[in-house]
């Protein structure tokens, strides 16, 4: 760690790993629901599950791409953080507000958290991943502004480089496209159209710039390629994510009452997505062969290197698989989509955090440059089951989903989805048990944290 | 960028080995709405053939020679900066930005023209492909004079030279490309039959 302020990442960090291990834990909760419905009934009814899986999600992703903003722009910039007082603020603040909603999800009906809140002043609620309540989804736009702006003065008054001014453009559009989960209109069409702008174009537009950013980092530091180098592929990569990304969108608006020339658009734009995540495995291969020096945090370049791989399989083939408008005309909404949603969030947005907290960590833990051998050793494990178990879960959900489409809507008799589900259930078993080994590996990741502690550190 | 790693160049491919992977990427891309272009033409010939009759090929012909000079201006700006003419290298780059400030012009006019007369990407398919791949191109004009006004920058703030010239090229290729998909737009949505 080469500055003071570098430090106030450790607590997003360790949020984002605690929030993860809820995540997973309503994950499981949901996956035997599918195939026992009344599961845990009438405590945690499957949509409240729902709601948490996918919220603790997008919270504890967030903790962690603030983390590594704060340990990222002080290094690059060469400078200490503007205010590491105000980034701690935030911390608790979010910590707050994410713990609060979480609770609210958990120990009231909805529609009760609506009231309480105060939905109707200023209705945003109701709708998927956007289900926090509008004192939250403030709160979040707060936190938002004081970290950009904190982020921000900080790269003014240092070195400007490439990876933190795409980084904070990735940032930025973080922020504003936010924004439109307070656009709630009547019309459904303008509802779901600008639905998209908060989750497509995070997902699959400005979110990319930050994983592209931070993994152009953390192969500058370990591998010791030339800047310059990493600079030129980071450019090619986030032009072409959002030449292909933002034109993308239209492959969510097959089907929901927008023009008709949105089937083309959307599915020639977005079937060009993979490019720039194949652009990312080569230009991660291609670094860590060019390597010049053999970092001791080889933990770290093995996130790396799974990021850019994962990445490409879950974002961009699975998403590639039904992405065309005449297949996704028989595919949407099955369990097709959650294959995919499972696969390209761990691949790009969890594996990219992991990373950089798997880069970092040792660091901010008063370390040198990396854990002791024994630790990695326990961590690259814990990368192997997580991984492995993920791509099970997407292989079991994507037969499933092959399944339901047959017999759903494609065959010549087709049968009621409830019919349908019934007749998944194995698909649902296996991918509950993959669920287990993957919650393995995460507490095997954590365990990391806490072997080999005494140990000297690996020096390659 | 005076680095050890482009001073290393090789003569072939000409300027930056990173340009020609987003080149062929975006290639990628017009191929596919181009090949898309033709398997729909060849559903609804009639309707494409009737639909066609309404563009100007003659401002279509403008931008083409536009296109091409500039593409002519670029190499001339190439072989000045080899031979150290930085002032002269600039002087092309400056005038090849000019034609492609002249194409979009044009092209603003010929929209201005479908949008005046109600014609527009709902009209039918063929007018969704015209507007949805012209356009496309249009922005793509706009980012290749971008980067060669980037590059124009540079060379004046004296960052090439004889020896070190790949930047020159790498926003030259990229132009080129731009060029190169127009002369494959042109004859496909306005004259083919």
């Amino acid at each position: 760690m080469k500055y003071q302020s570098q430090a106030v990442a450790k607590y997003y960090f360790i949020a984002a790993i605690t929030l993860f291990v809820g995540q997973i834990l309503f994950g499981l909760i949901m996956g035997l629901q599918y195939v026992m419905g009344d599961f845990l009934f009438p405590e945690i009814p499957f949509n409240v599950a729902r709601m948490v899986h996918t919220n603790l999600l997008i919270v504890w992703l967030l903790f962690g791409f603030m983390g590594s903003a704060y340990y990222l722009v002080p290094e690059e910039a060469e400078t200490e953080l503007f205010s590491p007082k105000l980034a701690l603020i935030m911390f608790w603040v979010f910590l707050a507000a994410g713990a609060l909603t979480i609770l609210g999800y958990l120990m009231v009906p909805y529609a009760t958290l609506a009231d309480i809140t105060g939905n109707s002043l200023l209705p945003t609620m109701g709708r998927e991943f956007l289900e926090q309540p509008t004192i939250t989804k403030i709160g979040i736009v707060v936190v938002a502004l004081a970290f950009l702006f904190n982020i921000g003065m900080t790269a003014l008054k240092g070195r400007k480089t490439v990876i933190t001014l795409v980084l904070l453009i990735g940032l930025l559009g973080l922020a504003v496209f936010f924004l439109f989960s307070f656009y709630n209109p009547i019309n459904l069409v303008k509802d779901k159209f600008y639905w998209w702008w908060v989750v497509h174009l995070w997902v699959e537009g400005v979110w990319e710039l930050i994983l592209g950013a931070i993994l152009a980092f953390v192969l500058i530091k370990t591998t010791g390629v030339d800047r310059e180098v990493i600079e030129k592929w980071l450019y090619i990569i986030i032009a072409m994510s959002l030449i292909t990304g933002i034109i993308g969108t239209g492959h969510h608006y097959y089907w929901i009452g927008t023009p008709r020339y949105w089937q083309w658009w959307g599915s020639i734009f977005s079937a060009m997505e993979p490019i720039p995540f194949f652009m990312m495995t080569i230009f991660a291969f291609n670094m860590v062969n060019q390597r010049r020096r053999n970092h001791p945090n080889q933990a770290a370049v093995l996130w790396a290197l799974g990021t850019s791989v994962m990445a490409f399989l879950g974002a961009g083939v699975w998403g590639f698989m039904h992405t065309l408008a005449p297949v996704n005309y028989y595919t949407h909404g099955t369990q097709i989509t959650a294959a995919h949603g499972h696969l390209a969030f761990f691949g790009a947005y969890v594996m990219i955090v992991l990373t950089m907290i798997s880069y970092a960590m040792p660091m901010l833990r008063g370390r040198e440059a990396a854990n002791s051998n024994k630790s990695q050793v326990v961590e690259m494990w814990s990368f192997w089951l997580m991984t492995v178990s993920m791509v099970f879960i997407t292989l079991f959900l994507t037969g499933a989903g092959i399944a339901q489409v047959y017999l759903q809507r494609y065959s010549d008799t087709p049968q009621a989805f409830m019919v349908v589900q019934e007749k998944l259930a194995t698909f649902y078993w296996m991918r509950e048990v993959a669920g287990v080994v993957f919650l393995i590996g995460l507490l095997t990741y954590i365990s990391s944290f806490f072997v080999g502690g005494k140990e000297a550190e690996e020096i390659a | 960028m005076p680095s050890s790693y482009t001073i290393e160049r090789r003569d072939y491919p000409p300027g930056d080995l990173a340009i020609w992977i987003f080149i062929l990427a975006e290639l990628l891309v017009f191929a596919i709405f181009f090949a898309t272009y033709a398997f729909t033409r060849s559903n609804h010939v009639a309707l494409f053939n009737h639909s066609q009759l309404s563009l100007n090929t003659n401002l279509a012909l403008i931008n083409t020679l536009a296109l091409i000079t500039s593409s002519y201006f670029v190499v001339r700006a190439v072989a000045a900066i080899r031979e150290d003419k930085t002032r002269l290298c600039i002087h092309w780059l400056i005038a090849a930005v000019m034609m492609g400030f002249i194409f979009l012009v044009v092209k603003v006019i010929e929209y201005h023209h479908h949008y005046h007369n109600g014609i527009n990407l709902r009209t039918n398919l063929f007018f969704m492909f015209y507007f949805s791949l012209t356009f496309f191109h249009f922005m793509h004009v706009i980012l290749g004079m971008v980067i060669l006004s980037a590059v124009a920058i540079k060379a004046r703030q004296g960052h090439y030279s004889s020896t070190d010239f790949t930047g020159v090229e790498t926003g030259a290729c990229y132009w080129h490309m731009v060029d190169i998909v127009w002369l494959i737009l042109f004859p496909l949505i306005y004259i083919m039959k």
